[in-house]
């Protein structure tokens, strides 16, 4: 147990900060064992950050293989593994962990929380995530990585059409992803209902915490429609059912609907929290406030709502007939306002601000830039007729590209850049980090912008070749180009971020003149994260606490149709310097390491092991595995359970 | 007719004033019109809105730049009007785009209009095979089509699903294993050769998969048809007899058929009956030429990968009588 002592006060002031009694965190083994919010973010934040380069290595060979017609870099199979896996790379081990990392760190902080409600089950997340992510990538060495896509349309995944282990490794390792994403999703819901600093009302919130608490809600519903889909595919695979095969009464289409079903939803989990980060980062660095609070949660609230009523607008070409076809164009067009709406509000908050352009900065409104490209081309699918011509073509690799790089992965770099100081104590080098942020957005857009006429050109995509008389040659040889310059710049970001852990200036608490929580403790904050509660009276808790007239005046504002200073009806609230409303406990009492979670992370993935290695061991084989990890799982959950806190 | 025009010259503009093969701005029938006239239309709004919210942007940006010896800015929150207004913008926006759509989607998948010709269309892993008048006429690679004729083009799968897309001609639609309700149609206004290919991912040869579709004079494509219905030539010289008893011995007649050799029936491959009559083969992957059917005879899956046809360990003499009796099935 992690026993701290309290701080020493002298007329209620803290004049020396308390004290861990017993040292909590020594060595490389407490990394296993942590249940500390912050190092699980940590965690994260590093996984996440290697499979975003094993991700971004596929895609350089894929673009290498595309350099000319009918080139022989890679085999046909090859290329299809390798666009699999970085799709899948991509989206389940680096974009959600990488948004992850910052749920762990940050949710607690700005909630003025000193954990998780699970701290735990986040454990558990963390280590399933992990073993989930090297499972699906041992598949490489192990017979084959899956070559279906990362959508892996029935009945190309039958065992007729993919008789390899390839396709098994995908969807047991979904499967253990998906076990991560629920369970973190749960307790971060929990997290954000349950344990909100008193006064600390929901449209006090800060906006990432919202955008977070919207995206847990998407992952609780959306996931159990793909873990359906791949229980389906795992009965027809293994069991000699027929759920997805047509001369037996099932059909392939329902694969789809499953699929897509999580599908949509899962991209708004992906730009979300980085919708949220960049709702932080602009308003600090305006030095104003969020333009439309209020109404950027509503939106948000809204996409998500509206984000299971569209699925097959990525279906435009299966035939799904008329009436299928124009509900969903009409839903997709729809959800295209909330989304929208949001760009207007960013803008808003910048106009008329007094505007820093520090790296955060940079790559917030570089994210702004990029998600009006994406955001336009998606309203271009959305018409079917035109999707018909669009539909798996470049066209849709630039969109994607431009909402998934030029949204999520510049909205994290913003928050990586943002949070870095309070995650680590030294500031990240700005010299560095513009020269970062520049050459990722010339060479993202070189590499993504020429796309769009790459597939109008009729280029499909997913093919290991082309012919040369189709006319993309030199556009494709645009896209390699970038993508190489890609690579250059995110290798000038890990530079930044070695030297600056080793020797960056050391890190204010509040370098940036923060408006949320995590400003007011020290960086990197004590493993305790605050002496004391704080109380809170107003949105942009910190900002209200530095500089009193900054403060919201209530929860709901009237603004004057002019704009201009808010003004509400009177409400006598006094911001009182010293608030004490919580008294510092003698004894700050924070959640024990335990092995458990790793145990049960390790069951849980040993239950897959025997569907995979059954084709060389023998069917037998899998009930032993499963029956072994499900001890283990179970036991571990049970340890979990009567350890002491 | 005007629309097109202006589309054209629209099209020329963006697509750098080059018409290859498979571009999307080639519109050749009332269907390709519509769709891409719809898209030109998603394209305008779409540039419009996003280069003057990027304007926007980018002026925020230099104009409210931080100075030196700026005080704190006022601390709007927001202001209910302008969100409204800029909420119910976008919405006209939509809405408008969606109003001019929902009618196209439904002239689009109507029931194709009568009189017109069915063709079935069958995807198999890695070739498109193409069907006429109730199986008479089987074919594959090349789809020829009367011009001014409406085409209702029948979508079906042998394997697993593949998607017809010929851009010239129009949308795209996906073949399914086991359904037979998926159909395009439209009526072709140009003579001429306009290529496609598989659009949804089907395995390792996806990219290898491709079609033709010849669009005739209705003269043109009578002859062809007729001729199409004749059974196969027998072999005139030396080598072509030959290499059909080749193509006996080795198993070809397993997965092939060829009209008029009544042990040819197999149905796992192309009809070979008019194999000479056709410009491309194996998926119009390769030209029709001896030198690029001795390659491909020599080791099929090596030039394409996945390839259901097995290499059969042919040496150069049965390459050589296959090829001549390949080239008389005219």
């Amino acid at each position: 147990m992690a026993v701290v002592t309290a701080p020493v006060e002298h007329g209620g002031m803290i004049v020396a900060p308390p004290t861990i009694a017993a040292p909590a965190y020594r060595g490389l083994w407490s990394w296993f064992t942590t249940v500390d919010h912050k190092r699980i973010g940590i965690l994260y934040g590093v996984s996440a950050g290697t499979f975003f380069v094993i991700g971004g290595i596929e895609a350089l060979v894929i673009r290498l293989q595309l350099w000319v017609p009918n080139n022989t870099l890679v085999t046909a199979q090859t290329f299809n593994s390798l666009f699999t896996m970085h799709a899948l790379t991509m989206i389940f081990l680096a974009i959600m962990p990488l948004s992850a990392a910052f749920f762990n760190f940050i949710i607690p902080l700005q909630i003025g929380a000193r954990d998780v409600a699970f701290p735990r089950l986040n454990a558990f997340s963390y280590w399933a995530f992990i073993l989930g992510g090297i499972m699906l990538n041992v598949s490489f060495l192990l017979g084959g990585a899956p070559d279906a896509g990362w959508f892996a349309y029935a009945n190309l995944t039958s065992r007729q059409f993919s008789p390899g282990p390839g396709l098994d490794f995908y969807m047991l390792s979904l499967q253990i992803l998906g076990v991560a994403s629920l369970a973190a999703a749960l307790n971060f819901f929990v997290t954000i209902v349950n344990m909100r600093a008193p006064g600390l009302s929901f449209m006090r919130m800060p906006i990432f915490c919202w955008m977070s608490l919207v995206t847990m809600v998407l992952l609780l519903l959306a996931f159990p429609s793909i873990t359906v889909g791949l229980i389906l595919l795992m009965f027809d695979r293994f069991f000699g059912t027929n759920f997805y095969s047509v001369p037996h009464g099932g059909d392939p289409i329902l694969w789809q609907h499953l699929f897509w079903v999580f599908g949509h939803p899962e991209v708004y989990i992906l730009i979300l929290p980085g919708m949220g980060v960049v709702s932080e980062i602009i308003p600090v660095f305006s030095r104003k406030p969020l333009f439309g609070y209020a109404v950027m949660v509503y939106s948000g609230i809204a996409i998500a709502f509206l984000s299971f009523g569209v699925w097959a607008h990525h279906m435009f070409a299966v035939g799904l007939g008329p009436l299928a076809d124009a509900v969903f164009a009409s839903t997709t067009m729809l959800i295209a306002v909330p989304t929208g709406v949001k760009i207007f509000n960013w803008i808003g908050t910048m106009h008329r601000g007094s505007v820093s352009f520090k790296t955060p900065m940079l790559f917030a409104v570089g994210f702004i830039a990029m998600f009006i490209i994406g955001g336009v081309t998606g309203i271009m699918h959305a018409s079917p007729p035109a999707d018909l011509i669009q539909h798996d073509t470049y066209f849709i690799v630039a969109h994607i590209h431009y909402v998934l790089i030029g949204g999520s992965i510049m909205a994290l770099f913003a928050g990586i850049y943002y949070w870095f100081p309070k995650m680590s104590g030294r500031m990240l080098n700005e010299t560095l980090g513009a020269w970062n942020f520049w050459t990722f957005f010339i060479f993202f857009n070189l590499t993504f912008m020429p796309m769009h006429w790459t597939g109008l050109l009729g280029m499909p995509r997913r093919v290991y070749t082309y012919g040369p008389e189709l006319g993309v040659t030199g556009l494709n040889q645009l896209s390699t180009i970038g993508a190489i310059g890609l690579g250059f710049s995110v290798l000038i970001f890990v530079v930044n971020l070695f030297l600056s852990l080793r020797s960056g200036d050391p890190a204010p608490d509040d370098p940036w003149d923060g408006a949320t929580l995590e400003w007011s403790i020290p960086s990197p904050p004590p493993v305790y994260n605050f002496a004391r509660i704080p109380m809170v009276h107003s949105r942009d808790a910190w900002w209200a606490m530095k500089h009193p007239e900054r403060m919201h005046l209530d929860a709901i504002e009237v603004t004057p149709l002019a704009g201009g200073p808010a003004h509400a009806t009177e409400q006598a609230h006094e911001v009182v310097a010293t608030t004490a409303v919580s008294d510092v406990p003698p004894v700050i009492h924070m959640p024990s390491p335990s092995y458990f979670p790793l145990l049960a992370a390790v069951g849980l993935a040993l239950m897959a092991v025997g569907l995979l290695v059954a084709d060389t061991a023998g069917p037998s084989v899998i009930p032993i595995f499963a029956i072994t990890g499900l001890v283990v799982l179970l036991g571990s959950i049970y340890g979990w359970s009567f350890e002491s806190a | 007719m005007c629309l097109t025009l202006c589309v054209g010259i629209a099209v020329l503009l963006i697509a750098g004033c080059e018409v290859t093969p498979q571009t999307a701005f080639n519109p050749r029938s009332e269907y390709a019109d519509e769709g891409l006239s719809l898209f030109m239309l998603t394209i305008y709004a779409g540039v419009a809105v996003g280069v003057l919210v990027e304007a926007i942007l980018v002026f925020a940006a230099i104009r409210y730049r931080r100075r030196a010896g700026d005080r704190l800015p006022p601390q709007i929150h927001g202001n209910t009007l302008i969100e409204f207004i800029w909420t119910t913008i976008p919405v006209l926006i939509v809405a408008w785009i969606l109003f001019v759509t929902l009618p196209v989607i439904f002239t689009s998948q109507a029931p194709a209009p009568q009189p017109s010709m069915l063709v079935q269309v069958i995807g198999h892993q890695f070739w498109w095979e193409f069907q006429y008048e109730d199986g008479s006429v089987i074919t594959a690679n090349e789809m020829h089509l009367p011009v001014g004729r409406t085409a209702n083009l029948q979508l079906l799968s042998g394997d697993v699903i593949h998607s017809f897309w010929i851009p010239a001609l129009g949308g795209k639609r996906d073949a399914f294993p086991g359904h037979t309700t998926n159909y395009v149609w439209m009526t072709p206004n140009s003579v001429g050769e306009f290529p496609g290919q598989c659009y949804q991912l089907c395995g390792y040869s996806h990219g290898n998969m491709r079609e033709r579709a010849i669009i005739q004079t209705q003269a043109e494509f009578d002859a062809w048809l007729a001729a199409q219905k004749q059974p196969a030539a027998a072999p005139a010289d030396g080598p072509a007899t030959e290499g059909s008893q080749v193509f006996v011995q080795k198993g070809c007649i397993g997965c092939h058929a060829i009209q008029g050799v009544p042990s040819a029936q197999g149905k796992v491959g192309p009809n070979l009956t008019h194999f000479a009559s056709r410009g491309t083969f194996a998926g119009s992957l390769f030209e029709n030429t001896t030198a690029d059917l001795r390659r491909w005879l020599k080791d099929p899956p090596k030039e394409k990968p996945g390839s259901v046809m097995p290499n059969l360990g042919l040496n150069d003499h049965e390459i050589d009588v296959l090829v001549a009796y390949l080239q008389s099935l005219k």
